[in-house]
């Protein structure tokens, strides 16, 4: 490939991130897969865990390990400041108002499934409209539909163009005064397409009607700041943000979280309980029936805190770069044709291989210690606009670097080699 | 790369690029879809049985390079079978992938099928090289829904 810079000619910018040094803080990138040293380009199904947060998992586990908000021992009180500190750093990060406003739950799929149920229950009747769009992850398609099947309510389809983006005059069309919510995700996992969520807030607002966005890709590219954004829904998973799976975030505006009624019933969620009656407890914990992931939450705690030590503009940066080098390294293979090709796009390459199935291409990218994702993407959807049964797709995390990409252009062309191609 | 040909051998790209007996079968009688939920794999099997026997078969579908080389040389190894031999075949195939019977590859009934050998080191594949086999054995047992490996 020509597009191999000459160093010399590229000076690093004065607060570039330092690839070499980030690696060291990734024990699980100091590997050999088939007997090639590892290249995860994966990072869209779950990212790598840094030093900082499997420390904060252990330190958790040896030290604090306890219940929160049920004991007065000092254990129990450590867990609950180092749960509670978690939420406010999540606060910080997304710039809410309130720590109220961030619920902590298992990941994006909960999050959403969460305001399916309980907004769904408060505010969706037959004949009523939730609006989508066409390239969401399963987990933002299939709860409104279940929502829709029990309330006689309808899911409308906002269309995307061939480049994957989408269409706004479509969308805007598709806004009317039976429209209850529009879940749009912000960044597409299937296409890398970067949606502009400001205009679909603002156009969504002037109806009146809330919005709620599928964070689970944008979080560890794009710096959010759902006040600046005035979203009223934002849902993201822990692990994809470098943190650990099983914990993710709702974020929700206070007045909506309030007119809510709970998602689920249990300890912790109410203020007192008789047989009689009821009384749910305040904000957050309404939300949060019983035992939550506490050592999860302390860990995306320090994930939030890591990346942003590092600085999300710089790693935006980096990424940014990669992804430039990495569209131009593939687009001359024959053969390779890239789907997703958004004006405003990040951290995400999909592609098939003319005459190569992609999980092919996947076990070939294996053997060369290369992992990728082949598939559908839980978003069939996509495929289906897009006329192909599955892709093969490249995500970026900041450890990733240029000997990489280079690594995966070799890697490709011995899938050419091997199939004849 | 010499293990990777070990799954990727002539045979089976061969058979991936030019599917032999591809296609509908007008005068079937039996017929069955199967699906790879995970992959989108699709394959469907269509039969003309002669009493006991596979009189004629067919496959459609769409997929990675080995469950459509397994479907092809599926098609060519149990025409003419019967639903007796067939089911056989299929038992031993299975123990070849999974390698649960090394000798699995010297039985002769195997044949070509040998080629698959290759797939055991690769255990997220096997369900690639069995979707056809899972399709024909509903298609035998005239299943009417889809079939999924998942
Ligand atoms: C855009 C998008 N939405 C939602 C999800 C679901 O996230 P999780 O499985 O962590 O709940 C994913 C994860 O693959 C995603 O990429």
């Amino acid at each position: 490939m020509s597009s191999a810079v000459d160093p010399a000619c590229s000076p690093t910018p004065p607060h570039a991130l330092d690839v070499e040094r980030v690696r060291e803080d990734f024990p699980a990138l100091r590997q050999q897969v088939n007997g090639k040293p590892l290249v995860y380009l994966d990072n869209a199904a779950t990212t790598q865990k840094p030093r900082p947060v499997l420390e904060a998992l252990r330190r958790f586990y040896e030290a604090d390990c306890s219940n929160v908000h049920r004991g007065v021992h000092t254990l129990s009180q450590r867990a609950t400041e180092a749960y509670e500190r978690a939420r406010e750093l999540v606060r910080r990060f997304l710039n809410a108002r309130s720590e109220e406003e961030i619920i902590f739950v298992r990941g994006t799929t909960e999050a959403i499934n969460l305001v399916a149920h309980s907004f769904g229950r408060h505010r969706v009747r037959v004949g009523d409209e939730i609006l989508i769009s066409a390239m969401e992850h399963h987990s933002n398609i299939v709860p409104w539909q279940i929502l829709c099947e029990e309330t006689g309510a309808r899911l409308r389809v906002a269309p995307i163009n061939d480049e994957g983006e989408l269409l706004l005059e479509e969308f805007e069309r598709l806004l009317t005064s039976r429209t209850r919510l529009v879940a749009i995700t912000h960044l597409s996992n299937a296409l890398g397409t970067i949606v502009p969520v400001r205009e679909v807030v603002r156009l969504a607002h002037e109806r009146g009607i809330p919005v709620l966005l599928d964070g689970a890709q944008a979080v560890a590219h794009l710096r959010v700041d759902v006040q600046e954004l005035d979203c009223d829904f934002y849902a993201f998973s822990g692990h994809k943000l470098y943190g650990p799976t099983g914990i993710g975030v709702l974020y929700g505006k206070a007045e909506w979280l309030e007119a809510m009624p709970p998602y689920q019933g249990g300890g912790d969620m109410i203020s007192s309980v008789t047989f009689e009656k009821t009384t749910y407890n305040r904000l957050p914990y309404k939300f949060e029936a019983g035992t939550p992931h506490i050592a999860g939450a302390i860990g995306l705690g320090a994930a939030i805190e890591y990346v942003t030590a590092l600085g999300l503009e710089v790693i935006a940066a980096h990424e940014r770069d990669l992804l430039a080098y990495a569209t131009e390294a593939v687009s001359g293979i024959p053969g390779l044709r890239l789907i997703g090709t958004a004006r405003e796009k990040a951290s995400i390459l999909s592609f098939t291989l003319e005459g190569v199935h992609p999980h092919d291409i996947g076990t070939i990218l294996d053997h060369e210690g290369i992992a990728i994702r082949a598939g559908h993407h839980c978003a069939q959807p996509v495929m289906e606009r897009f006329g192909v049964p599955a892709t093969a797709r490249v995500s970026f995390a900041l450890y990733n670097k240029r000997e990489e990409v280079d690594a995966l252009v070799r890697a490709l062309e011995k899938v050419r080699e091997v199939f004849g191609r | 790369m010499t293990d990777l040909r070990d799954l990727y051998q002539e045979v089976l790209l061969d058979h991936s690029k030019r599917p032999r007996n591809f296609g509908v079968l007008e005068d079937a009688d039996h017929m069955a879809v199967g699906h790879n939920p995970l992959c989108g794999d699709k394959v469907v099997v269509y039969l003309r049985m002669e009493g006991d026997r596979i009189a004629e078969i067919r496959f459609q579908g769409q997929g990675c390079a080995v469950s459509q080389a397994s479907a092809s040389m599926m098609t060519e190894s149990v025409k003419g079978k019967t639903r007796a031999e067939a089911e056989a075949l299929f038992e031993r195939f299975h123990e070849l992938l999974t390698g649960k019977e090394p000798d699995a590859a010297e039985a002769p009934e195997v044949g070509k099928l040998t080629i698959f050998a290759g797939v055991r080191k690769y255990p997220v594949r096997v369900k690639c090289a069995t979707l056809a086999w899972h399709t024909l054995r509903a298609a035998l047992e005239q299943k009417t829904e889809a079939v999924s490996t998942e």
